[in-house]
């Protein structure tokens, strides 16, 4: 799996934005609907929002440079302990690399130009909840520090080694932890073990013909355990839930022992539900092993959508009817106009004349007929789910209220191609970093009331920022909604800047974050809806959960774990 | 894109300069905008032209543009407002319908409608008056620029400093020859005037009750008024943070209640960011000179009514000299607050119910507001004649020409070394420049056989009682010009003064006097809450600036030169340490029992008018009222009086030991220790 991905960037070393010889920008490979295809439009939308030129071009270094690689330090005696256990691991340099960051701005960055001061000295793959607990008895006999590694699609800076450990660091590689152990079809659940990608878990559960519906736009790369580790929430939560509302059943082994229910039940009123000290708890406490999951029969029918709104403000109001009438969509998303440019830079060579003539017809219909400004609209995007019957009335009441905002129906093509972006541009960070752009996406949750004057105030925030900090360029910062919930919304946020000129850009580009931060909460915004604190918002933990809430995260902390063997540094 | 650089650049320097009380400014040296004299224009080109010229304001970004009667639907359906109408309507058992009419005629009577006809009508005839009244109007045009990024950017709040009812007028037309949008005032004095009342509100003048204190329903109508005019970023808002124009040319102690209006939504973050733009408007005289003097001294004004408007025409045939107004930098509220504010608050509850600030914000809302009048009174400019007044006052009755011009020009260069800002063209001699001040000042002086006289007229005839009135109306007349000086004068002068009544050079008894003094003073001059010692550092830095005192790490010692400074300084303070010493003697003697505002002003200015027409003393500035107030304010601020709110407004009640030890700090019978025992 290693070999498949990128050492220094996002997903699969196969795909990636390029510009071919003609200048043209082009997404290789074949796994996704946009591989192999041309963007015509694409290079000017960079060279207008960015100011960036292919001319200026930056190079990472082509792999990894093994001699500033950290030596591998690891104890003798532990690691004749570890032999007898039989379970795999490895000291070697690429493999501690990969598992020694995850994916923010500042790592990559790292990778391309640098080297890590702290690297993990040893990585262990454990095959199934025994090797854990084996790993775990050793790791607490030797003092020695674990850091469990699933995915390793975190943003939060929750993989970086801390600098001052001074004891040996053990990666926990749970990928080869990726079985389905049972599914009850009666319960419609499953019991998986933790270490399984998401899309795995979809595809395995599929031949049964179920499905978890839990699909983070990570889901190609992440794994069951972060999902619980960091509360993760998916694009379909409002038909499956967020991984609060899908697990049944947690066993996490800690240096205590093994924390576990003694039934898997849907509800139970015994004190404060133990999962929520481990949702969330980001790798402090121990390493979750086996998850019992719920699982739904696979949809009958899935239908894309799109509705075109005059202005932002429109939009969010329909979202908020949607959410005040619970009708929302498995999935329904709203972005802003810069999004929505950024989709429309992003559409393929089309295949024919009547295509692009129907374009045209549609964008004269939309902007000169219904009078929507395009520098001012918005999109939003929908996913239905279900028997069809129910999914086309759905449908129509949906429409309906997007009609009593301004809105007009656009399209199955325009929705499907949004869900198909977010997979997508994850990529193309590593297309600006070769050309002084660089980006990063972070994300709020915030009371429907606050979510105009949140997007607006930390949109404008940034651009301030920027000013302020010398970046010559306009930055590029787009928002978008992207769930709906009873009180409130989540907001996630696209920031990129070219950074031609400055001699720290990631310093900078960490300020500006920053303040956008501190900007998000003045304006009523939580810290985090689903992406986590890790290392890199810890600093408003107290200002999050007040004193004795955090003395209570770390009076757990003490119990399970009093010599940090868990000591990621995480959360606390 | 120059337009941008300079924005970015102003905004660098305002961020800089925020709450730099701490460091010894470079007063001198502060580099201030040139002035240019609008009226010039007027005067070569037609005025109907210039009403009728094409007008069409730089707007908000965010704006879209909404006509006056839907800001009001908008009001009288917010959540904030219906919330205190539903709230009403439970506590009275009312209908909500009742109260939302009610709610709808506060809104009519206060309402701007702003019309574009009213507008130019006003911009024809305010250039006829003006040119009249005026010889110039100067303006930093630097200033307008920025205004005019700022209204642009984010919603803007104009701080006016208020001398005259010339003021508001004169802003507008200001705004309107710019070619900017014209702001909305809340003002609270024209109720009484139906057809210009009816006439300013076209014109964008909104009104406020002077006292709503107890309605809620208004209260809650009123800042929600404001609050959407804010938001929508419709019009720049205007208000007097001093409440009231100043009878004594003295910036008075700022209200809070507006300036937290609006504040709110940036607190609340319904708005990114809010400007606020000090502005100085000085007069080189006042209009409302002899009406402040005979208010100051008891004898009732005019009501504020159309008639006495059109009475006010004789005063069209008089000379008013020179206005200068300073537009200064435009302040952001998000960079004053960055670090000052715990958000927690404002997102616990929802953002339209009404919540009583925290104390850290009340704080914050004081601290601005003080921030905001010093930096009005930095820009206001001061003429020759305020120099003369100044020194005449310390000369009476009369006084030599020669030596007053020869004490004014030595005045002008303390009060530069101070950072006063003084309009004295380069080349103008100070005989021209004082005699110009006399001919325009001449109700107040004038010059008789090579002596400068104070002009109270009829003084030898008469009663005794109508000579002290008389030369009372004068001093006071007088004293409005010196007045003036004394905010840029107030930190170095108590230093002084503390010199002098402490007869002693330890530094830490000089610091421990000062504090004293600055605690009295507290409500008569400006100085920003809690940064005493500060106040007292500055003091000693610009003494020293100007050779008056020599300092050690222990000792304060005048230097020879300096006690001609050091006695000059403390003689202009005079008027104030030996008025409030009579007020609280005639507090300590005088009352027994309990008394209200209305009782204690007559009874006091009694007091003292008997001492002066004894002849026992000369302080005829204590017969201000105003001074009569502030002395009031000062004691209960310092616990030596007890104010009581009753069903008819707030009694007094006298502490009389306390009054007497604060009279014994000031003449230094028992020695100032510790400030905290001066706070008693």
């Amino acid at each position: 799996r290693q070999e498949l991905l990128k050492w220094n960037g996002w997903g699969y070393n196969d795909s990636k934005f390029i510009f071919n010889k003609k200048g043209q920008a082009e997404f290789t490979g074949k796994r996704y609907r946009l591989g192999g295809m041309v963007l015509p439009t694409f290079k000017e939308w960079i060279e207008k929002t960015f100011g960036a030129s292919l001319e200026h071009k930056t190079t990472s270094r082509a792999s990894l440079n093994i001699n500033d690689v950290p030596p591998s330090i690891v104890n003798e005696e532990f690691l004749q302990d570890l032999r007898a256990t039989k379970i795999s691991y490895s000291q070697d340099a690429e493999d501690r690399v990969f598992r020694a960051h995850g994916h923010c701005l500042h790592e990559i960055f790292v990778l391309r130009e640098g080297m890590f001061k702290r690297i993990p000295d040893i990585v262990v793959w454990p095959v199934c909840h025994e090797d854990v607990v084996k790993i775990v008895e050793l790791a607490c006999k030797h003092n020695l520090c674990i850091i469990p590694f699933g995915g390793g699609t975190s943003v939060s800076s929750a993989l970086e080694c801390p600098e001052e450990e001074k004891r040996t660091i053990v990666s926990l590689d749970t990928s080869q932890m990726n079985r389905i152990l049972w599914i009850d079809e009666k319960n419609l659940t499953a019991c998986v073990e933790a270490g399984i990608v998401g899309q795995d878990l979809e595809k395995q559960l599929a031949e049964s013909g179920f499905c978890t519906g839990h699909e983070p736009d990570s889901m190609e790369f992440s794994s069951l355990g972060g999902w619980v580790a960091t509360r993760a929430s998916g694009m379909k939560k409002n038909i499956y839930g967020n991984i609060e509302d899908l697990v049944i059943h947690i066993k996490m082994v800690t240096p205590r022992g093994i924390v576990e229910k003694n039934c898997q039940v849907p509800r139970m009123s015994t004190g404060p539900d133990i999962h929520h000290f481990i949702m969330g708890s980001e790798g402090t406490l121990g390493v979750v092993t086996e998850v019992t999951i719920k699982i739904r029969p696979v949809p009958e029918y899935q239908k894309y959508g799109s509705v075109v709104f005059p202005n932002f403000e429109r939009g969010v109001a329909c979202l908020r009817e949607v959410a005040k009438q619970r009708c929302a969509p498995a999935s329904i998303r709203l972005v802003d106009n810069a999004q929505f440019q950024f989709g429309h830079a992003l559409k393929p060579q089309v295949a024919s004349i009547f295509t692009s003539f129907l374009d045209g017809l549609k964008k004269f219909y939309i902007t000169k007929f219904k009078g929507f400004d395009p520098n001012i609209l918005c999109v939003a995007t929908l996913l239905f789910e279900g028997d069809r019957e129910k999914v086309l009335q759905h449908e129509k009441q949906v429409y309906d209220i997007a009609t009593k905002f301004g809105g007009l129906a656009a399209g199955e093509d325009n929705g499907q191609r949004g869900y198909m972006l977010t997979f997508v541009i994850a990529y193309l960070r590593d297309l600006g970093l070769d050309y002084y752009v660089i980006g990063e996406s972070f994300e709020t949750s915030v009371p429907w009331d606050r979510v105009l004057d949140l997007c607006r105030n930390v949109k404008e925030r940034i651009v301030r920022e920027c000013k302020e900090k010398g970046v010559q360029f306009a930055p590029l910062c787009t928002c978008r909604v992207t769930q709906t919930y009873d009180a409130g919304a989540c907001v996630y946020f696209y920031f990129a800047f070219n950074y031609r000129g400055i001699s720290d850009p990631i310093h900078v580009y960490e300020q500006i974050e920053r303040a956008a931060r501190e900007e998000i909460l003045a304006n009523g915004g939580s810290l985090s809806h689903h992406h986590g604190v890790g290392k890199l918002r810890k600093r408003w933990m107290k200002e999050s959960i007040s004193d004795v809430g955090l003395g209570m995260l770390k009076s757990v902390k003490e119990y399970v774990d009093p010599n940090n063997i868990f000591g990621n540094k995480n959360l606390l | 894109t120059v337009a941008k650089q300079t924005t970015t650049e102003w905004l660098e320097t305002v961020s800089h300069s925020l709450f730099v009380c701490s460091q010894q400014k470079e007063l001198t040296s502060k580099k201030r905008d040139e002035f240019e004299d609008i009226l010039e224009e007027r005067r070569l080109s037609s005025d109907l032209r210039y009403a009728m010229k094409c007008y069409t304001p730089v707007i908000y970004k965010g704006l879209s543009p909404c006509k006056p009667n839907t800001i009001k639907s908008a009001v009288l359906q917010s959540e904030q407002v219906q919330y205190v109408i539903k709230q009403l309507a439970k506590e009275m058992g009312e209908s909500p319908d009742i109260i939302q009419e009610e709610a709808m005629e506060i809104l009519d009577e206060m309402g701007h409608s702003m019309q574009l006809g009213a507008v130019r009508f006003f911009a024809f005839t305010l250039s006829k008056i003006f040119k009249r009244l005026f010889q110039r109007v100067c303006v930093n045009e630097e200033g307008m620029q920025r205004l005019q990024h700022a209204i642009q950017e984010h919603p803007v709040v104009l701080l006016p400093s208020h001398r005259s009812y010339v003021d508001f007028l004169m802003l507008s037309y200001l705004l309107y020859t710019y070619d900017l949008a014209l702001p909305v005032i809340a003002a609270g004095i024209f109720l009484g005037m139906k057809i210009v009342g009816e006439l300013l509100r076209r014109a964008g003048a909104f009104f406020m009750r002077r006292s709503f204190g107890g309605n809620r329903l208004y209260w809650a109508v009123f800042a929600e008024y404001v609050k959407t005019m804010l938001r929508s970023g419709y019009a720049p808002i205007e208000f007097f943070l001093e409440g009231t124009r100043s009878r004594t040319a003295k910036t008075l102690t700022p209200k809070f209640g507006l300036l937290s209006i609006v504040m709110e939504p940036f607190f609340k973050r319904e708005v990114f960011d809010t400007y606020l733009v000090p502005i100085s408007i000085s007069y080189e005289r006042i209009l409302e000179e002899s009406l402040y003097a005979y208010e100051l001294l008891g004898v009732p004004k005019p009501k504020e009514s159309t008639s006495g408007l059109l009475k006010a025409r004789r005063i069209l045939s008089d000379n008013f000299g020179t206005i200068h107004i300073y537009v200064g930098q435009p302040v952001s509220l998000r960079t004053l607050a960055s670090g000052r504010i715990n958000r927690c608050p404002y997102n616990l509850v929802p953002r339209h119910l009404p919540q009583k600030p925290s104390e850290d914000i009340q704080e914050f809302v004081s601290d601005v507001a003080y921030k905001m009048e010093l930096l009005q009174i930095e820009n206001m400019v001061l003429s020759p004649w305020v120099l003369a007044a100044a020194v005449l006052l310390q000369n009476l009755p009369a006084m030599d020409f020669e030596l007053l011009l020869e004490k004014t020009l030595w005045l002008k260069g303390l009060t530069q070394t101070f950072g006063g800002f003084i309009e004295w063209p380069d080349n103008l001699c100070a005989k021209k420049a004082v005699m110009s001040g006399l001919t325009l000042h001449s109700n107040i002086a004038c010059l008789v056989d090579g002596h400068v006289v104070l002009n109270d007229k009829g003084v030898e005839d008469g009663a005794v009682g109508e000579i002290v009135f008389k030369r009372a109306l004068a001093i006071l007349m007088c004293a409005t010009y010196r007045n003036q000086l004394l905010n840029v004068f107030v930190r170095p002068s108590l230093v002084a003064v503390a010199l002098q009544m402490t007869r002693s050079f330890r530094k830490e008894e000089v610091y421990s006097c000062f504090n004293f003094l600055r605690d009295v003073f507290s409500d008569e001059f400006i100085f920003f809450p809690g940064i005493s010692l500060k106040d007292f550092e500055e003091g000693c830095f610009l003494l020293t600036k100007c050779d008056a005192i020599h300092t050690t790490q222990q000792e304060i010692y005048p230097t020879d030169k300096g006690s001609v400074i050091v006695s000059f300084l403390s003689a202009m303070f005079r008027p104030f340490v030996e008025g409030y010493q009579l007020i609280f003697r005639y507090l300590s003697k005088e009352t027994k029992e309990a008394f209200t505002e209305k009782q204690f002003i007559p009874a006091v200015r009694n007091f003292v008018f008997q001492l002066l027409e004894k002849g026992n003393m000369q302080c005829y500035e204590a017969l201000s009222s105003d001074m009569q107030k502030n002395a009031l304010a000062a004691l209960v601020q310092l616990g030596a009086v007890k104010k009581k709110k009753m069903s008819n407004g707030f009694t007094y009640n006298v502490n009389q030991e306390a009054v007497n030890k604060i009279l014994d700090m000031f003449d230094a019978r028992i020695p100032v220790q510790k400030p905290v025992a001066a706070r008693l």
